[in-house]
């Protein structure tokens, strides 16, 4: 009977020695590190064993010497968020939490300008949103001043500065008056995005037209045609010129070229030509045959 | 089971019996149709004359039609051709005929005045040709003087083209979220009417282009019903010029079949605008145009400014009432092409009992030319 408890105490020995191992090994994880950075995690116990951290789009496994500090270099961990750390070692597991932040220093900025192109002298008319990351492309959800600024050939620049929030910062800056390519420039701590604002002319203001005879047909034109505050006009508006006479009409739907839209159209005494461009009325005149 | 068997060998029989006679004693008109040129035709008097004429256009048999012409000896065959089909790519080019009527207008011994009314089917729908005829008798049999239509050509010149041209460079697919983009252009519908028609709802407006670049653009409505359910959704096809330029307007009408608008509650109207590559060129001056209360209709000519080839136009016509507002979209496809310099006739048909109604009218014209994108 005696011989026979000498096997059993050896077996549960034996059993129990993985497990006393295993309550000796340990991890110190730090609460939170910076993504993209060096750092360690300093682990106790004998043995080996293996580490898993698991995050978002992001898994590492290590094998750890236990007692002995476990290292990352800069750049394993570099996707931000919250990673599930788990020590193997020999059968059993530990396990904890480990917040990865993103960096504080921006690496890239995605800029969103609208619209491409905007009337020229529009309160509030440009806006700018700008999403700022580290350099592992992680959102920097920390405040961070970034400044807005808007310049033209033709207008003195127009700054903002904003403060992120949650990684945003979104602004409004008003169109210049004169037309144009303006530069939107979006800038954090050394890391700038440009983007081009089109300026461009408002409705037609004043539209104008005169005819003069050319053979048999009226050679009708525009004076240069510009918009209220003096801008050219883009050469390609139409320009659609409208004669009446005598219960006829003709039309035509005509490109503006070099500021101005002509065409040749049919002369007749008295007939009455007008000019439009979109929902843009222009003047009237009365053909009279000088 | 026996009566079966024996009804099958009597159709047998009796199909075999057809094909024989069809094939040793053909209607005349089937051998035609086929490819054949055996048709007798009938030129015992002066309308059986233009009705066999109009039998070789429906057959596109032009040598046929040529040689039976009384005036042959003023035109020839490869002129008369284009006189038929166009000379170069238009909707002629590819029209049926469908049908045609003769009329007698007077009629002698010696001759004879006929119109004769051609309904021609294309693509796009069809369009109609009337021609007076003059039939003279020679000897036993009449023939018809052709009147060809001569088009007249701008003298040969040099025609230069300078206006704008817009292209786009579109993001690619390798850009990172938040690039630099284009917008789409800026369209709005300035004008809106529905009308209830016989055909069902008629939705018709207007769209401009509120931007300085060109837009491709399209309109659809959905009326929804008093319960707030949609009832249908359409577009307007091809009653409107999908390419604007910038600050252009263009007419719009969409049809809803067999849909009351008593039934409708409300109208969502979707203008859509994309971005294109297109040009300034060509320009159409609608000239002469005229508003025809009797039989209702706009007619005009259609002057391309450009040098080239203008091979498809579709004429819309706006019409408005005495204040102004919108009565009625009419479309007409033209069916010759247009040559650069030279005036081309156009007629839109507008519905009769909307004719009283009509004070000024709006032309524009789409065009499209072989060889370019838009």
């Amino acid at each position: 009977m005696r011989h026979a408890r000498v096997p059993f105490l050896a077996g549960l020995a034996l059993s129990l020695a993985p497990l006393a191992l295993a309550q000796s090994a340990n991890m110190n994880l730090p609460a939170s590190v910076t993504a993209g950075s060096a750092f360690s995690i300093p682990t106790s116990g004998s043995g080996t064993g293996v580490l898993y951290l698991v995050g978002p789009d992001q898994a590492l496994r290590r094998d750890v010497q236990l007692g002995s500090p476990l290292s990352f270099a800069a750049g394993d961990l570099f996707n931000a968020g919250l990673y599930l750390a788990v020590l193997d070692a020999g059968g059993s597991a530990t396990s904890g939490t480990l917040a990865v932040l993103p960096a504080p220093t921006p690496g890239r900025i995605s800029f969103l300008a609208a619209p491409s192109r905007v009337p020229v002298g529009l309160h509030n008319g440009i806006s700018g949103s700008a999403y700022v990351f580290d350099a592992y492309r992680n959102l920097i959800t920390a405040p961070v001043p970034v400044s807005f600024q808007l310049t033209g050939l033709a207008a003195p620049a127009q700054n903002r500065t904003v403060t992120s929030s949650n990684g945003l910062a979104w602004t409004e800056i008003d169109s210049a008056s004169k037309q144009g390519a303006a530069k939107f420039i979006a800038q954090a701590q050394g890391v700038s995005v440009t983007r081009v604002i089109a300026e461009v002319p408002g409705d037609p203001c004043g539209l104008t037209i005169s005819a003069h005879p050319d053979g048999k047909s009226l050679q009708v034109e525009t004076a240069p045609v510009r918009d209220c505050s003096g801008n050219p006009i883009p050469d390609g508006t139409i320009v659609t010129f409208t004669e009446n006479y005598n219960g006829m009409q003709s039309t035509a739907d005509v490109p503006i070229k070099q500021d101005v839209a002509k065409i040749d159209m049919p002369a007749y005494n008295g007939a009455t030509i007008s000019v439009a461009s979109g929902v843009v009325a222009g003047n009237e005149i009365r053909w009279g045959g000088r | 089971m026996i009566k079966g068997a024996l009804l099958a060998v009597a159709l047998f029989a009796a199909t075999v019996l057809l094909v024989i006679i069809g094939t040793l004693s053909p209607v005349p008109a089937a051998v035609y149709y086929a490819g054949g040129h055996t048709l007798t035709h009938s030129t015992s008097t002066a309308q059986a004359a233009v009705e066999s004429l109009a039998t070789d256009f429906r057959a596109r048999n032009w040598g046929a039609a040529y040689d039976s012409l009384a005036n042959k000896a003023e035109f020839t065959l490869p002129e008369f051709v284009q006189d038929m089909t166009g000379n170069t790519l238009s909707l002629r080019t590819f029209a049926t005929l469908e049908s045609s009527e003769v009329q007698p207008l007077h009629e002698s011994d010696s001759d004879a005045e006929m119109l004769m009314k051609l309904h021609w089917s294309t693509v796009v729908g069809s369009y109609e040709t009337t021609r007076d005829l003059h039939v003279v008798k020679n000897g036993d049999r009449w023939a018809v003087d052709w009147p060809l239509v001569k088009v007249p050509h701008a003298p040969p010149q040099v025609i230069p083209v300078n206006y704008l041209r817009w292209d786009v460079i579109y993001p690619g697919a390798g850009d990172e979220w938040g690039a630099q983009d284009v917008q789409s252009p800026r369209v709005r519908i300035v004008d809106m009417h529905p009308v209830d028609r016989a055909e069902g709802v008629v939705v018709m407006g207007e769209l401009l282009n509120d931007d300085i670049v060109p837009a491709f653009v399209s309109v659809q409505a959905t009326l929804v019903g008093k319960d707030g359910s949609p009832i249908g959704s359409e577009g307007a096809f091809d009653m409107i010029e999908h390419t604007l330029l910038p600050r252009q307007v263009t007419p719009f009408l969409i049809v809803f079949p067999n849909t009351d608008l008593s039934q409708v509650g409300s109208i969502r109207m979707d203008p859509q605008s994309v971005l294109v590559s297109a040009s300034a060129d060509p320009v159409v001056e609608v000239q002469n145009q005229k508003y025809n209360p009797s039989p209702a209709s706009i007619s005009g000519q259609l002057s391309d400014q450009s040098g080239q080839t203008i091979n498809i136009a579709h004429v819309l016509s706006t019409l408005y009432d005495k204040n102004g507002n919108l009565v009625w979209v009419a479309g007409q496809y033209v069916d010759r092409a247009l040559p650069p310099q030279t005036p081309v006739d156009f007629t839109v048909p507008v519905p009769e009992d909307l004719a009283r109604k009509v004070s000024s009218e709006r032309t524009i014209v789409a065009t499209y030319s072989a060889g370019k994108s838009l």
